[in-house]
Protein backbone atom coordinates (compact mmCIF):
# COMPACT_ATOMS: atom_id res chain seq x y z
CA UNK A 1 0.00 0.00 0.00
CA UNK A 2 1.52 3.29 -1.00
CA UNK A 3 2.06 5.76 1.81
CA UNK A 4 0.05 8.55 0.20
CA UNK A 5 -3.03 6.46 -0.48
CA UNK A 6 -5.91 7.33 1.77
CA UNK A 7 -6.36 4.34 3.97
CA UNK A 8 -9.92 3.49 4.85
CA UNK A 9 -8.80 1.47 7.86
CA UNK A 10 -6.98 4.58 9.12
CA UNK A 11 -10.17 6.62 8.71
CA UNK A 12 -12.04 4.06 10.79
CA UNK A 13 -9.41 3.99 13.54
CA UNK A 14 -9.12 7.78 13.67
CA UNK A 15 -12.93 7.81 13.99
CA UNK A 16 -12.85 5.43 16.95
CA UNK A 17 -10.30 7.32 19.06
CA UNK A 18 -11.61 10.15 21.21
CA UNK A 19 -9.89 13.53 21.49
CA UNK A 20 -6.79 13.72 23.65
CA UNK A 21 -6.55 9.96 24.11
CA UNK A 22 -3.30 8.25 25.04
CA UNK A 23 -2.47 5.93 22.15
CA UNK A 24 0.14 3.23 21.64
CA UNK A 25 0.51 2.07 18.03
CA UNK A 26 2.17 -1.34 17.78
CA UNK A 27 3.87 -1.95 14.47
CA UNK A 28 3.39 1.70 13.56
CA UNK A 29 5.47 1.53 10.37
CA UNK A 30 6.29 5.01 9.07
CA UNK A 31 3.91 6.55 11.62
CA UNK A 32 1.23 7.72 9.18
CA UNK A 33 -1.67 6.59 11.38
CA UNK A 34 -0.06 7.92 14.54
CA UNK A 35 0.57 11.28 12.89
CA UNK A 36 -3.12 11.46 11.89
CA UNK A 37 -4.27 10.58 15.40
CA UNK A 38 -2.11 13.37 16.81
CA UNK A 39 -3.07 15.92 14.17
CA UNK A 40 -6.79 15.14 13.97
CA UNK A 41 -7.55 13.95 17.50
CA UNK A 42 -4.89 15.68 19.59
CA UNK A 43 -3.89 12.22 20.76
CA UNK A 44 -0.81 11.72 22.88
CA UNK A 45 0.68 8.99 20.80
CA UNK A 46 3.75 6.83 20.73
CA UNK A 47 4.71 3.90 18.56
CA UNK A 48 6.67 0.69 18.43
CA UNK A 49 8.23 -0.45 15.18
CA UNK A 50 10.66 -3.21 14.33
CA UNK A 51 12.25 -1.76 11.18
CA UNK A 52 14.95 0.89 11.16
CA UNK A 53 13.41 2.45 8.06
CA UNK A 54 10.02 2.72 9.81
CA UNK A 55 11.55 4.30 12.91
CA UNK A 56 13.57 6.69 10.79
CA UNK A 57 10.44 7.76 8.85
CA UNK A 58 8.32 8.12 12.00
CA UNK A 59 10.96 10.29 13.69
CA UNK A 60 11.04 12.40 10.52
CA UNK A 61 7.32 13.04 11.18
CA UNK A 62 8.27 14.27 14.65
CA UNK A 63 6.81 11.20 16.38
CA UNK A 64 8.15 9.31 19.38
CA UNK A 65 8.85 5.77 18.29
CA UNK A 66 10.81 2.97 19.88
CA UNK A 67 12.47 0.33 17.76
CA UNK A 68 11.55 -3.02 19.28
CA UNK A 69 10.31 -6.49 18.47
CA UNK A 70 6.70 -6.90 19.62
CA UNK A 71 7.28 -10.63 20.00
CA UNK A 72 9.44 -9.76 23.01
CA UNK A 73 6.40 -8.30 24.78
CA UNK A 74 5.64 -4.85 26.17
CA UNK A 75 7.52 -4.97 29.46
CA UNK A 76 8.39 -1.26 29.21
CA UNK A 77 4.73 -0.29 29.47
CA UNK A 78 2.67 -0.25 32.62
CA UNK A 79 -0.76 -1.83 33.11
CA UNK A 80 -3.64 0.16 31.66
CA UNK A 81 -1.37 3.10 30.83
CA UNK A 82 -3.00 3.81 27.44
CA UNK A 83 -6.57 4.59 26.41
CA UNK A 84 -6.00 2.75 23.14
CA UNK A 85 -3.49 0.20 21.96
CA UNK A 86 -3.55 -0.32 18.20
CA UNK A 87 -2.36 -3.40 16.35
CA UNK A 88 -3.30 -2.68 12.78
CA UNK A 89 -2.32 -5.04 9.94
CA UNK A 90 0.39 -6.46 12.18
CA UNK A 91 -1.08 -9.50 13.96
CA UNK A 92 -0.56 -11.67 10.89
CA UNK A 93 3.20 -10.99 11.02
CA UNK A 94 3.80 -11.88 14.66
CA UNK A 95 5.59 -14.99 15.87
CA UNK A 96 3.81 -14.81 19.23
CA UNK A 97 0.34 -13.36 18.58
CA UNK A 98 -1.07 -14.58 21.90
CA UNK A 99 1.70 -12.94 23.91
CA UNK A 100 1.23 -9.67 22.04
CA UNK A 101 -2.58 -9.72 22.39
CA UNK A 102 -2.33 -10.45 26.12
CA UNK A 103 0.19 -7.66 26.49
CA UNK A 104 -1.91 -5.13 24.62
CA UNK A 105 -4.96 -5.95 26.72
CA UNK A 106 -2.82 -5.49 29.83
CA UNK A 107 -1.41 -2.13 28.70
CA UNK A 108 -4.50 -0.56 27.16
CA UNK A 109 -8.02 0.15 28.35
CA UNK A 110 -9.21 -0.72 24.87
CA UNK A 111 -7.46 -2.26 21.92
CA UNK A 112 -7.93 -2.11 18.19
CA UNK A 113 -6.93 -5.09 16.07
CA UNK A 114 -7.05 -4.67 12.30
CA UNK A 115 -6.80 -7.82 10.17
CA UNK A 116 -6.84 -8.85 6.53
CA UNK A 117 -9.64 -11.43 6.24
CA UNK A 118 -8.52 -14.59 4.55
CA UNK A 119 -12.13 -15.73 4.44
CA UNK A 120 -12.94 -13.08 1.81
CA UNK A 121 -14.84 -14.82 -0.98
CA UNK A 122 -12.46 -13.82 -3.77
CA UNK A 123 -9.57 -15.41 -1.93
CA UNK A 124 -11.54 -18.54 -1.20
CA UNK A 125 -12.60 -18.79 -4.82
CA UNK A 126 -9.11 -18.29 -6.22
CA UNK A 127 -7.68 -20.89 -3.92
CA UNK A 128 -10.52 -23.25 -4.80
CA UNK A 129 -10.39 -22.76 -8.56
CA UNK A 130 -6.71 -22.11 -9.24
CA UNK A 131 -5.28 -24.10 -6.39
CA UNK A 132 -2.76 -21.36 -5.70
CA UNK A 133 -2.39 -19.01 -2.76
CA UNK A 134 -4.29 -15.89 -3.70
CA UNK A 135 -3.24 -12.28 -3.37
CA UNK A 136 -5.54 -9.33 -2.77
CA UNK A 137 -5.43 -5.65 -1.89
CA UNK A 138 -5.28 -6.54 1.79
CA UNK A 139 -2.86 -9.43 1.23
CA UNK A 140 -0.80 -8.27 -1.73
CA UNK A 141 2.23 -10.58 -1.41
CA UNK A 142 3.26 -13.90 -2.88
CA UNK A 143 3.89 -16.80 -0.54
CA UNK A 144 7.68 -16.38 -0.53
CA UNK A 145 7.69 -12.65 0.16
CA UNK A 146 4.74 -12.17 2.45
CA UNK A 147 5.35 -10.95 6.00
CA UNK A 148 2.03 -12.57 6.87
CA UNK A 149 2.95 -15.77 8.63
CA UNK A 150 -0.55 -16.32 9.94
CA UNK A 151 -3.50 -16.40 7.62
CA UNK A 152 -6.75 -16.15 9.53
CA UNK A 153 -10.35 -15.25 8.95
CA UNK A 154 -12.86 -13.13 10.84
CA UNK A 155 -14.45 -16.34 12.11
CA UNK A 156 -11.06 -17.56 13.33
CA UNK A 157 -10.44 -14.38 15.28
CA UNK A 158 -13.92 -14.39 16.79
CA UNK A 159 -13.43 -17.99 17.89
CA UNK A 160 -10.05 -17.14 19.34
CA UNK A 161 -11.53 -14.29 21.41
CA UNK A 162 -14.40 -16.49 22.57
CA UNK A 163 -12.05 -19.27 23.70
CA UNK A 164 -9.91 -16.84 25.67
CA UNK A 165 -12.72 -14.77 27.10
CA UNK A 166 -11.61 -11.65 25.25
CA UNK A 167 -14.54 -9.30 24.95
CA UNK A 168 -15.12 -7.81 21.49
CA UNK A 169 -16.79 -4.43 21.97
CA UNK A 170 -17.19 -3.54 18.33
CA UNK A 171 -16.55 -5.00 14.89
CA UNK A 172 -16.12 -3.04 11.68
CA UNK A 173 -15.91 -4.84 8.35
CA UNK A 174 -14.65 -3.18 5.21
CA UNK A 175 -15.03 -4.29 1.61
CA UNK A 176 -14.08 -3.18 -1.86
CA UNK A 177 -11.99 -0.38 -3.25
CA UNK A 178 -14.15 2.26 -1.55
CA UNK A 179 -13.91 0.40 1.73
CA UNK A 180 -17.62 0.59 2.47
CA UNK A 181 -18.78 -0.93 5.69
CA UNK A 182 -20.53 -4.28 5.72
CA UNK A 183 -23.01 -5.70 8.17
CA UNK A 184 -23.97 -9.08 6.78
CA UNK A 185 -21.84 -12.09 5.92
CA UNK A 186 -18.58 -10.33 6.81
CA UNK A 187 -16.47 -13.50 6.80
CA UNK A 188 -17.38 -13.90 3.12
CA UNK A 189 -17.53 -10.31 2.04
CA UNK A 190 -14.99 -8.29 4.06
CA UNK A 191 -11.42 -7.77 2.95
CA UNK A 192 -10.45 -6.12 6.20
CA UNK A 193 -11.83 -6.34 9.73
CA UNK A 194 -11.29 -4.02 12.65
CA UNK A 195 -12.06 -5.29 16.13
CA UNK A 196 -12.33 -3.21 19.27
CA UNK A 197 -11.38 -5.26 22.32
CA UNK A 198 -11.89 -4.51 25.96
CA UNK A 199 -8.61 -4.21 27.84
CA UNK A 200 -7.73 -5.36 31.31
CA UNK A 201 -8.49 -8.85 32.53
CA UNK A 202 -11.28 -10.07 30.31
CA UNK B 1 46.63 16.94 3.07
CA UNK B 2 44.91 20.20 3.80
CA UNK B 3 41.60 21.34 5.19
CA UNK B 4 38.48 20.79 3.09
CA UNK B 5 36.28 23.78 3.70
CA UNK B 6 33.02 23.48 1.78
CA UNK B 7 29.54 24.87 2.38
CA UNK B 8 28.90 22.16 5.01
CA UNK B 9 31.97 23.00 7.06
CA UNK B 10 32.05 25.40 10.00
CA UNK B 11 35.39 26.50 8.54
CA UNK B 12 38.37 27.70 10.56
CA UNK B 13 37.64 27.69 14.27
CA UNK B 14 39.51 28.54 17.41
CA UNK B 15 39.57 26.95 20.85
CA UNK B 16 38.72 29.48 23.54
CA UNK B 17 39.59 29.37 27.20
CA UNK B 18 37.88 30.63 30.32
CA UNK B 19 38.85 30.24 33.95
CA UNK B 20 36.01 29.35 36.29
CA UNK B 21 35.65 28.33 39.94
CA UNK B 22 38.17 30.89 41.13
CA UNK B 23 38.76 30.56 44.88
CA UNK B 24 36.89 30.89 47.14
CA UNK B 25 34.21 29.57 44.74
CA UNK B 26 35.90 26.26 44.05
CA UNK B 27 34.01 23.36 42.53
CA UNK B 28 32.86 20.80 45.07
CA UNK B 29 33.52 17.41 43.55
CA UNK B 30 31.68 14.13 44.13
CA UNK B 31 34.73 12.95 46.06
CA UNK B 32 34.16 15.77 48.56
CA UNK B 33 37.31 17.61 47.51
CA UNK B 34 37.28 21.17 46.26
CA UNK B 35 39.01 22.27 43.08
CA UNK B 36 39.64 25.69 41.61
CA UNK B 37 40.48 27.60 39.60
CA UNK B 38 39.49 25.46 36.61
CA UNK B 39 40.35 26.51 33.09
CA UNK B 40 37.90 25.25 30.48
CA UNK B 41 38.76 24.88 26.80
CA UNK B 42 35.73 25.20 24.54
CA UNK B 43 34.63 25.87 21.00
CA UNK B 44 31.35 27.18 19.63
CA UNK B 45 29.82 26.90 16.18
CA UNK B 46 26.89 28.83 14.74
CA UNK B 47 25.04 31.72 16.32
CA UNK B 48 22.76 32.10 19.31
CA UNK B 49 19.23 33.21 18.44
CA UNK B 50 17.56 36.23 20.02
CA UNK B 51 16.12 34.41 23.05
CA UNK B 52 19.15 32.15 23.47
CA UNK B 53 17.06 29.03 23.02
CA UNK B 54 18.95 27.29 20.21
CA UNK B 55 22.03 26.09 22.10
CA UNK B 56 23.17 22.49 21.84
CA UNK B 57 25.89 21.04 24.04
CA UNK B 58 28.07 18.36 22.47
CA UNK B 59 29.90 16.05 24.87
CA UNK B 60 33.06 14.27 23.82
CA UNK B 61 34.17 10.72 24.53
CA UNK B 62 37.25 9.40 26.33
CA UNK B 63 39.89 10.67 23.91
CA UNK B 64 37.99 13.63 22.47
CA UNK B 65 38.41 17.34 23.05
CA UNK B 66 36.71 20.70 22.59
CA UNK B 67 37.48 20.66 18.88
CA UNK B 68 34.30 18.99 17.61
CA UNK B 69 34.08 20.55 14.17
CA UNK B 70 35.95 22.58 11.58
CA UNK B 71 39.67 23.15 11.25
CA UNK B 72 42.18 25.00 13.36
CA UNK B 73 44.27 25.91 10.33
CA UNK B 74 44.10 25.40 6.57
CA UNK B 75 47.01 22.98 6.93
CA UNK B 76 45.29 20.61 9.38
CA UNK B 77 45.25 16.99 8.29
CA UNK B 78 42.00 16.28 10.12
CA UNK B 79 38.95 18.29 11.21
CA UNK B 80 37.28 18.16 14.64
CA UNK B 81 36.21 14.78 16.01
CA UNK B 82 32.51 15.11 15.08
CA UNK B 83 32.92 17.21 11.95
CA UNK B 84 30.78 14.73 9.97
CA UNK B 85 27.81 15.62 12.17
CA UNK B 86 28.36 19.31 13.00
CA UNK B 87 28.10 22.04 10.38
CA UNK B 88 25.68 23.86 8.07
CA UNK B 89 23.15 21.30 6.81
CA UNK B 90 24.59 18.48 8.91
CA UNK B 91 22.92 16.57 11.78
CA UNK B 92 23.66 19.40 14.18
CA UNK B 93 22.93 22.17 11.71
CA UNK B 94 25.04 25.16 12.70
CA UNK B 95 22.99 27.45 10.47
CA UNK B 96 20.10 26.82 12.89
CA UNK B 97 21.70 25.90 16.18
CA UNK B 98 24.47 27.24 18.38
CA UNK B 99 26.71 24.29 19.26
CA UNK B 100 29.13 24.22 22.16
CA UNK B 101 31.77 21.63 22.96
CA UNK B 102 34.20 21.75 25.86
CA UNK B 103 37.06 19.56 27.00
CA UNK B 104 36.16 17.61 30.16
CA UNK B 105 37.70 18.26 33.55
CA UNK B 106 40.57 15.81 34.06
CA UNK B 107 41.38 16.05 30.34
CA UNK B 108 44.57 17.19 28.67
CA UNK B 109 43.29 19.31 25.81
CA UNK B 110 43.14 22.67 27.52
CA UNK B 111 40.78 22.05 30.43
CA UNK B 112 42.32 21.65 33.86
CA UNK B 113 43.52 18.13 34.48
CA UNK B 114 46.41 16.21 36.04
CA UNK B 115 48.92 17.68 33.58
CA UNK B 116 47.91 21.25 34.47
CA UNK B 117 49.97 23.38 36.82
CA UNK B 118 48.67 23.39 40.37
CA UNK B 119 48.71 27.11 41.25
CA UNK B 120 49.50 26.25 44.88
CA UNK B 121 52.71 24.39 44.07
CA UNK B 122 53.67 25.76 40.68
CA UNK B 123 54.08 22.17 39.48
CA UNK B 124 51.80 19.81 37.53
CA UNK B 125 49.13 18.16 39.67
CA UNK B 126 49.99 14.59 38.70
CA UNK B 127 48.19 12.20 41.03
CA UNK B 128 47.47 15.01 43.50
CA UNK B 129 44.70 15.96 41.07
CA UNK B 130 41.40 14.90 42.66
CA UNK B 131 39.48 12.00 41.14
CA UNK B 132 36.60 13.35 39.07
CA UNK B 133 33.30 11.83 37.95
CA UNK B 134 30.96 12.22 35.00
CA UNK B 135 28.76 14.39 37.24
CA UNK B 136 31.77 16.63 37.95
CA UNK B 137 32.37 17.00 34.21
CA UNK B 138 28.75 18.07 33.85
CA UNK B 139 29.03 20.58 36.72
CA UNK B 140 31.92 22.27 34.92
CA UNK B 141 29.92 22.36 31.67
CA UNK B 142 26.98 23.88 33.58
CA UNK B 143 29.27 26.66 34.81
CA UNK B 144 30.64 27.24 31.31
CA UNK B 145 27.06 27.69 30.05
CA UNK B 146 26.37 30.18 32.83
CA UNK B 147 29.45 32.10 31.70
CA UNK B 148 28.15 32.01 28.11
CA UNK B 149 24.74 33.26 29.27
CA UNK B 150 22.86 30.08 28.33
CA UNK B 151 20.12 28.87 30.65
CA UNK B 152 18.37 26.32 28.45
CA UNK B 153 19.76 23.71 26.12
CA UNK B 154 17.73 22.77 23.08
CA UNK B 155 19.67 19.54 23.22
CA UNK B 156 22.64 17.80 24.70
CA UNK B 157 24.28 15.01 22.78
CA UNK B 158 27.30 12.77 22.66
CA UNK B 159 28.44 9.21 22.19
CA UNK B 160 30.09 6.74 24.52
CA UNK B 161 31.37 8.68 27.56
CA UNK B 162 29.76 11.71 25.93
CA UNK B 163 26.44 9.86 26.17
CA UNK B 164 27.01 9.32 29.88
CA UNK B 165 27.34 13.09 30.28
CA UNK B 166 24.10 13.48 28.31
CA UNK B 167 22.24 11.20 30.75
CA UNK B 168 23.81 12.97 33.72
CA UNK B 169 22.72 16.33 32.32
CA UNK B 170 19.11 15.18 31.95
CA UNK B 171 19.12 13.89 35.54
CA UNK B 172 21.01 16.74 37.24
CA UNK B 173 19.60 19.74 35.36
CA UNK B 174 16.10 18.63 34.25
CA UNK B 175 14.85 22.20 33.88
CA UNK B 176 17.68 23.21 31.55
CA UNK B 177 17.55 20.33 29.09
CA UNK B 178 14.79 20.25 26.46
CA UNK B 179 16.09 17.22 24.65
CA UNK B 180 18.80 14.64 24.98
CA UNK B 181 20.51 12.41 22.40
CA UNK B 182 22.66 9.76 24.10
CA UNK B 183 24.45 7.60 21.56
CA UNK B 184 26.17 4.20 21.99
CA UNK B 185 26.22 4.53 25.74
CA UNK B 186 24.91 3.10 29.02
CA UNK B 187 23.45 4.27 32.31
CA UNK B 188 26.22 2.42 34.10
CA UNK B 189 29.62 1.13 33.08
CA UNK B 190 29.43 -2.65 32.81
CA UNK B 191 31.80 -5.08 34.51
CA UNK B 192 33.24 -5.83 31.07
CA UNK B 193 33.80 -2.14 30.42
CA UNK B 194 35.51 -1.70 33.79
CA UNK B 195 37.66 -4.74 33.04
CA UNK B 196 39.08 -3.23 29.85
CA UNK B 197 39.70 0.09 31.60
CA UNK B 198 41.53 -1.70 34.40
CA UNK B 199 43.86 -3.31 31.86
CA UNK B 200 44.50 0.10 30.31
CA UNK B 201 45.27 1.72 33.65
CA UNK B 202 47.54 -1.11 34.70
CA UNK B 203 49.44 -0.84 31.43
CA UNK B 204 50.14 2.83 32.20
CA UNK B 205 50.92 2.40 35.88
CA UNK B 206 53.29 -0.49 35.28
CA UNK B 207 55.33 1.51 32.78
CA UNK B 208 58.51 2.47 34.74
CA UNK B 209 58.40 5.88 33.09
CA UNK B 210 55.07 6.58 34.76
CA UNK B 211 56.96 7.24 38.04
CA UNK B 212 53.89 7.32 40.25
CA UNK B 213 52.34 9.91 37.96
CA UNK B 214 55.18 12.45 38.38
CA UNK B 215 56.73 12.12 34.95
CA UNK B 216 56.18 15.65 33.73
CA UNK B 217 59.57 17.00 34.80
CA UNK B 218 61.49 14.24 33.00
CA UNK B 219 60.35 14.95 29.46
CA UNK B 220 60.06 11.18 29.02
CA UNK B 221 56.40 10.22 29.49
CA UNK B 222 55.13 6.61 29.84
CA UNK B 223 54.35 6.23 26.16
CA UNK B 224 54.60 2.44 26.12
CA UNK B 225 51.98 2.05 28.83
CA UNK B 226 49.69 4.62 27.24
CA UNK B 227 50.07 3.08 23.78
CA UNK B 228 49.21 -0.33 25.20
CA UNK B 229 46.15 1.10 26.94
CA UNK B 230 45.04 2.64 23.66
CA UNK B 231 45.58 -0.63 21.78
CA UNK B 232 43.29 -2.44 24.22
CA UNK B 233 40.79 0.37 23.87
CA UNK B 234 40.82 0.17 20.09
CA UNK B 235 40.00 -3.53 20.18
CA UNK B 236 36.85 -2.71 22.13
CA UNK B 237 35.83 -0.06 19.58
CA UNK B 238 35.80 -2.51 16.68
CA UNK B 239 33.88 -5.72 16.07
CA UNK B 240 34.90 -9.14 14.89
CA UNK B 241 33.18 -8.45 11.56
CA UNK B 242 34.79 -5.04 11.08
CA UNK B 243 38.24 -6.42 11.94
CA UNK B 244 37.74 -9.29 9.53
CA UNK B 245 36.72 -6.91 6.76
CA UNK B 246 39.34 -4.26 7.52
CA UNK B 247 42.34 -6.55 8.13
CA UNK B 248 41.48 -10.21 7.90
CA UNK B 249 44.66 -12.22 8.35
CA UNK B 250 46.46 -10.07 5.81
CA UNK B 251 50.13 -9.32 6.32
CA UNK B 252 51.64 -5.85 6.29
CA UNK B 253 54.45 -5.27 3.74
CA UNK B 254 55.13 -9.02 3.52
CA UNK B 255 54.17 -11.86 1.28
CA UNK B 256 54.75 -14.71 3.72
CA UNK B 257 55.35 -15.33 7.40
CA UNK B 258 58.70 -14.13 8.70
CA UNK B 259 58.85 -16.53 11.66
CA UNK B 260 59.92 -13.66 13.90
CA UNK B 261 58.26 -11.05 16.11
CA UNK B 262 58.39 -8.09 13.80
CA UNK B 263 55.10 -6.32 13.15
CA UNK B 264 53.54 -8.69 10.69
CA UNK B 265 49.75 -8.73 10.59
CA UNK B 266 47.81 -5.73 9.33
CA UNK B 267 45.73 -5.68 12.50
CA UNK B 268 48.95 -5.64 14.50
CA UNK B 269 50.30 -2.75 12.49
CA UNK B 270 47.00 -0.88 12.90
CA UNK B 271 46.99 -1.26 16.69
CA UNK B 272 50.64 -0.18 16.98
CA UNK B 273 49.94 2.82 14.81
CA UNK B 274 46.86 3.83 16.81
CA UNK B 275 48.73 3.34 20.08
CA UNK B 276 51.75 5.38 19.05
CA UNK B 277 49.71 8.15 17.45
CA UNK B 278 47.70 8.49 20.65
CA UNK B 279 50.78 9.08 22.81
CA UNK B 280 51.61 12.16 20.76
CA UNK B 281 48.43 13.91 21.80
CA UNK B 282 47.23 12.40 25.05
CA UNK B 283 48.43 12.52 28.63
CA UNK B 284 48.76 9.19 30.44
CA UNK B 285 47.45 10.53 33.74
CA UNK B 286 44.39 11.99 32.00
CA UNK B 287 43.74 8.51 30.64
CA UNK B 288 43.74 7.19 34.21
CA UNK B 289 41.41 9.91 35.49
CA UNK B 290 38.94 9.79 32.64
CA UNK B 291 38.64 6.00 32.55
CA UNK B 292 38.13 6.07 36.32
CA UNK B 293 35.30 8.58 35.86
CA UNK B 294 33.73 6.22 33.32
CA UNK B 295 34.09 3.25 35.68
CA UNK B 296 32.44 5.13 38.54
CA UNK B 297 29.52 6.06 36.31
CA UNK B 298 26.32 4.43 37.52
CA UNK B 299 23.09 6.39 37.56
CA UNK B 300 21.47 3.72 39.74
CA UNK B 301 24.03 4.28 42.49
CA UNK B 302 22.08 5.03 45.66
CA UNK B 303 18.78 4.42 43.86
CA UNK B 304 16.54 1.38 43.77
CA UNK B 305 16.35 1.41 40.00
CA UNK B 306 17.25 3.35 36.91
CA UNK B 307 13.60 4.39 36.66
CA UNK B 308 13.96 6.07 40.05
CA UNK B 309 17.13 7.82 38.87
CA UNK B 310 15.17 9.24 35.92
CA UNK B 311 12.21 10.39 38.03
CA UNK B 312 12.74 14.13 37.46
CA UNK B 313 13.84 13.88 33.85
CA UNK B 314 11.82 16.15 31.57
CA UNK B 315 13.86 16.15 28.37
CA UNK B 316 12.56 14.50 25.24
CA UNK B 317 14.93 11.67 24.31
CA UNK B 318 16.38 10.15 21.18
CA UNK B 319 18.44 7.11 22.15
CA UNK B 320 20.69 5.60 19.49
CA UNK B 321 22.55 2.28 19.65
CA UNK B 322 24.43 0.13 17.13
CA UNK B 323 23.76 -3.54 16.54
CA UNK B 324 27.40 -4.68 16.69
CA UNK B 325 28.53 -2.46 19.59
CA UNK B 326 29.67 -4.88 22.28
CA UNK B 327 31.28 -2.25 24.52
CA UNK B 328 27.94 -0.47 25.05
CA UNK B 329 25.55 -3.01 23.56
CA UNK B 330 22.00 -2.13 22.45
CA UNK B 331 20.61 -3.96 25.51
CA UNK B 332 22.08 -1.20 27.68
CA UNK B 333 20.36 1.45 25.57
CA UNK B 334 17.10 -0.48 25.84
CA UNK B 335 17.45 -0.33 29.63
CA UNK B 336 17.66 3.44 29.36
CA UNK B 337 14.57 3.50 27.12
CA UNK B 338 12.59 1.25 29.49
CA UNK B 339 13.47 3.38 32.52
CA UNK B 340 12.49 6.56 30.67
CA UNK B 341 9.21 4.95 29.55
CA UNK B 342 8.48 4.04 33.16
CA UNK B 343 8.59 7.78 33.89
CA UNK B 344 6.40 8.67 30.89
CA UNK B 345 9.31 10.47 29.28
CA UNK B 346 8.87 11.12 25.58
CA UNK B 347 11.48 8.79 24.08
CA UNK B 348 12.45 7.50 20.68
CA UNK B 349 14.91 4.68 20.18
CA UNK B 350 16.73 3.55 17.07
CA UNK B 351 19.10 0.63 16.80
CA UNK B 352 21.21 1.25 13.74
CA UNK B 353 22.25 -1.88 11.87
CA UNK B 354 26.02 -1.70 11.56
CA UNK B 355 29.02 -3.98 11.84
CA UNK B 356 31.46 -1.23 12.82
CA UNK B 357 31.12 -2.01 16.54
CA UNK B 358 31.32 0.87 19.02
CA UNK B 359 33.12 3.04 16.45
CA UNK B 360 29.87 3.10 14.48
CA UNK B 361 28.84 6.21 16.39
CA UNK B 362 31.48 8.16 14.47
CA UNK B 363 31.12 6.22 11.20
CA UNK B 364 27.41 5.60 10.55
CA UNK B 365 26.92 9.17 9.44
CA UNK B 366 23.92 9.12 7.13
CA UNK B 367 21.43 7.29 9.36
CA UNK B 368 22.42 9.40 12.36
CA UNK B 369 22.31 12.62 10.37
CA UNK B 370 18.69 11.97 9.40
CA UNK B 371 17.63 10.85 12.88
CA UNK B 372 19.30 13.75 14.66
CA UNK B 373 18.27 16.52 12.27
CA UNK B 374 14.63 15.35 12.16
CA UNK B 375 14.49 14.89 15.92
CA UNK B 376 15.99 18.34 16.57
CA UNK B 377 13.62 19.92 14.05
CA UNK B 378 10.65 18.44 15.96
CA UNK B 379 11.97 19.67 19.31
CA UNK B 380 12.68 23.14 17.86
CA UNK B 381 9.10 23.26 16.50
CA UNK B 382 7.64 22.17 19.83
CA UNK B 383 9.46 24.94 21.70
CA UNK B 384 9.12 27.60 18.98
CA UNK B 385 12.85 27.97 18.68
CA UNK B 386 13.68 30.63 16.12
CA UNK B 387 16.65 30.55 13.80
CA UNK B 388 19.50 32.97 14.49
CA UNK B 389 19.48 36.25 12.57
Amino acid sequence: MSPNETRIDYDVIVGLVERGARVLDLGCGDGQLLARLIAEKGARGTGVEISQAGVQAAIARGLSVVQADLDEGLADYQDQSFDWVILNQTLQSLAKPTLVLEEMLRVGRRSIVGLPNFGYWCLRLRLLLRGRMPASRALPYRWYETPAMRLLTIADFRAYCRERGIRILQEIFLAGEAGHRLRFWPNWRAETAIFVLRGGRN
Amino acid sequence: MAAIIDEHSVGIVETKYVTLFEPPNELRLDSGERLGPITVAYETYGKLNKDRSNAILLCHALSGDAHAAGWHSPHDAKPGWWDVMVGPGKGFDTSKYFCICSNVIGGCMGTTGPSSINPRTGRPYGLSFPVVTIADMVRVQRELLRYLGIETLLSVSGGSMGGMQVLQWAVDYPDMVRSAIPIATAAQQSAQGIAFDVVGRRAIMSDPKWRGGNYYAFNDPPVDGLALARMVGHITYLSEASMRRKFGRRLQDRERYGYDFATEFQVESYLYYQGDKFTQRFDANSYLYITKAIDYFDLTNGKRSLAEAFRNVRAKFLVIAFSSDWLYPPAQSREIVAALKANNVDVSYCEIESDYGHDAFLLEVEEQRKLISNFLAAVAREFNVSEPE
